[in-house]
């Protein structure tokens, strides 16, 4: 033992191992492995082949698809009408979720558990119960059936729950000490909020709208009955689908169904970015 | 007078947390409010700064009535135990912030940012997030950032109350220079005798939302006005029914003075240069007695030994009211 004086290694964990920088233990490597699979069996697999599916019919088949009026029709109603409600839900959504952190009034622990009745009810019933107050019975005389707006009611409705769900965690770990620094600086309540208060939220209310926007654009059960589902005027991009589907046109459909997934994966991704300019802008 | 508190009274419910209260700090000065946790001082300071109202009372900053002011309109700094930094804004913009609420022009506050910066030995750090920073650091940064308004009075919240041993030491001196340097009205909250003891000009003793006693920390440690303030000043024992400081006990192995107490050493211990050893007096008193270790060495004090223990000449004793009824 002549080497006792040497300096010691360095700790092994914090060293990579000489196979390479991705190396895995064996346990995480199963755990990947685990997660890898059943991502793919439920996710990328399907994925891909509605993609295949899409792709089969060749190029021209997938744009005459899309470029027909009908279905371009129906992709644009969606598309608009979920932007819309993210919107909404963005602003409503902080609004509520602050009330709840927030304030203390009667009834509050009541509210709390209202709000995930959207999330719970099958769509369907969602449909029904709008039906019921806003349809051709109403009671207050306001009937949305096969209009857009009852298509925008139908959409708020079940997106309700995601920013108030995301943005409450977020606003119950916010240090009401960083806002009393800002008081003390001199700022108002408004500035404070918009310059303390808001970038920290910002991350949260992305991730509600993204959610909200995806649930927006695929959404089904509710609009079947309160849509109409009138060509050019009220037929959405999931209930087109649907007819492409009854037609036996499974190329329409997947090509349908290719471009809600780009339109989704393309507004998560733009929220993402956003979320991240904001919140170090400050 | 800086800031004058009068009669200031708040109660939570049926907890009365602080009850008239009546201080004066004046100008320039470093003034301490010292008392155990819970006592009510960091409420104080917060009503100072108007974070909190109080149920009665006033308070006057530079001769202006504050009592009804918001704090957007105190002018006071106000830092925090747990820095309450702005965690998405970099060091530059945190401190930035309140020149940029009073809307200075931008050279300005670029140039006063980095003037401060300097000040907290933090420029070379300007751009980076809070959370890149050690504890030290970012209450360094807080200090900056409440400085930066060049507020009438500084308020601190156990400031070091998050950091460690040594970091606390380290900023508790370099807090001591910048006020000499910077010569602001500063008031800070602790339930550290020593950071008191060390940092102040004048220190406040808050007890159950009373104030025990108001002095300088010599006045404080040599007069306390009751037991207490002296009690929570240092270490205390009981020597004849009086409390007394450890190190104020002198200890004999021979009967050399009439007014000696007779008692046996129960146990010896060495804590780094000093010793403590307690002595169970023929009265049943047990008295704690410090002294140094080559003192102890040299009597040879050993448990079971016996001794002869009284207050030293002129050593302070405050009859001990609440030992006898605790």
């Amino acid at each position: 033992m002549t080497d006792v004086l040497a300096p010691p290694a360095g700790p092994a964990r914090t060293r990579r191992p000489s196979g390479g920088p991705f190396r895995l233990s064996t346990a995480s490597g199963i755990g990947l492995g685990i997660g890898l699979v059943w991502f793919s069996i439920l996710v990328l697999l399907p994925l891909a082949a509605v993609v295949g599916a899409a792709a089969a019919g060749g190029w021209s088949a997938f744009a005459g698809t899309l470029t027909d009026p009908q279905t371009f029709a129906a992709l644009r109603l969606t598309v608009v009408e979920a932007v819309l409600v993210t919107v909404v839900n963005a602003v409503i959504g902080t609004v509520v979720a602050w009330v709840l952190v927030r304030d203390d009034f009667v009834g509050k622990r009541l509210l709390d558990v209202v709000i995930d009745i959207p999330f719970a009810l099958p769509t369907i019933v969602a449909g029904l119960v709008l039906l019921s107050l806003y349809g051709p019975d109403s009671p207050v005389g306001f009937n949305i059936v096969n209009t857009r707006t009852g298509i925008f009611l139908a959409l708020l409705f079940v997106t309700l729950p995601f920013v108030v769900r995301t943005v409450q965690p977020v606003l119950l770990e916010i240090e009401v000490e960083a806002e009393e620094a800002a008081a003390s600086l001199g700022a108002s309540r408004f500035t404070t909020f918009r310059r303390v208060i808001l970038p920290s939220l910002v991350p949260a209310i992305t991730a509600g709208s993204s959610l909200g926007f995806a649930r927006a654009i695929s959404e089904f059960g509710s609009l079947v009955l309160i849509s109409g589902n009138t060509p050019y005027r009220t037929e959405v991009a999931s209930l087109k689908i649907l007819k492409f589907l009854e037609g036996d046109n499974q190329a329409g459909a997947a090509a349908v169904a290719v471009l809600l997934l780009l339109v989704a994966v393309v507004v998560i991704v733009g929220l993402d970015i956003l979320s991240r300019r904001v919140a170090r802008r400050g | 007078m800086s800031i004058e508190i009068s009669g200031i009274n708040k109660s939570y419910g049926d907890f009365v947390a602080l009850q008239d209260i009546n201080v004066s700090l004046p100008t320039g000065q470093l003034t301490a409010l010292l008392g155990p946790s819970g006592g009510g001082k960091s409420t104080l300071l917060r009503i100072i700064a108007g974070l909190d109202t109080a149920d009665s009372g006033t308070i006057t900053i530079e001769g202006s009535d504050a009592t009804a002011l918001p704090p957007q309109k105190r002018n006071v700094g106000f830092v925090f135990q747990h820095y309450a930094v702005f965690k998405h804004m970099t060091v530059a913009k945190n401190v930035a912030f309140g020149l940029e609420i009073r809307k200075r022009p931008k050279a300005e506050v670029t140039r006063r940012v980095q003037e401060l910066l300097e000040l907290v030995h933090l420029a070379q750090f300007s751009h980076r997030l809070p959370s890149q920073l050690s504890g030290g650091q970012r209450q360094r940064l807080a200090l900056a950032r409440a400085l930066a308004v060049e507020p009438t009075v500084l308020l601190l919240d156990e400031p070091f109350g998050a950091l460690d041993a040594q970091v606390r030491k380290e900023l508790r001196d370099w807090l001591r220079r910048l006020h000499d340097e910077v010569n602001v009205t500063t008031v800070f909250v602790t339930h550290d005798q020593e950071e008191a003891l060390e940092v102040a000009d004048e220190i406040v003793v808050i007890n159950q939302g009373r104030v025990e006693q108001i002095g300088t920390p010599d006045q404080l440690y040599d007069e306390p006005a009751n037991d207490f303030v002296m009690g929570f000043l240092g270490e205390v024992t009981t020597l004849g029914g009086k409390l007394i400081r450890p190190h104020d006990v002198e200890i004999t192995v021979m009967p050399q003075h009439d007014d000696a107490i007779q008692g046996v050493v129960s146990r010896s211990l060495r804590v780094g240069f000093e010793a403590r050893v307690h002595v169970l007096t023929d009265d049943g008193e047990e008295v704690s007695v410090v002294l140094t270790r080559s003192h102890a060495r040299h009597l040879g004090l050993e448990a079971g030994q016996a001794v002869w223990v009284r207050p030293e000449p002129g050593a302070l004793a405050v009859p001990s009211l609440r030992a006898v009824t605790a």
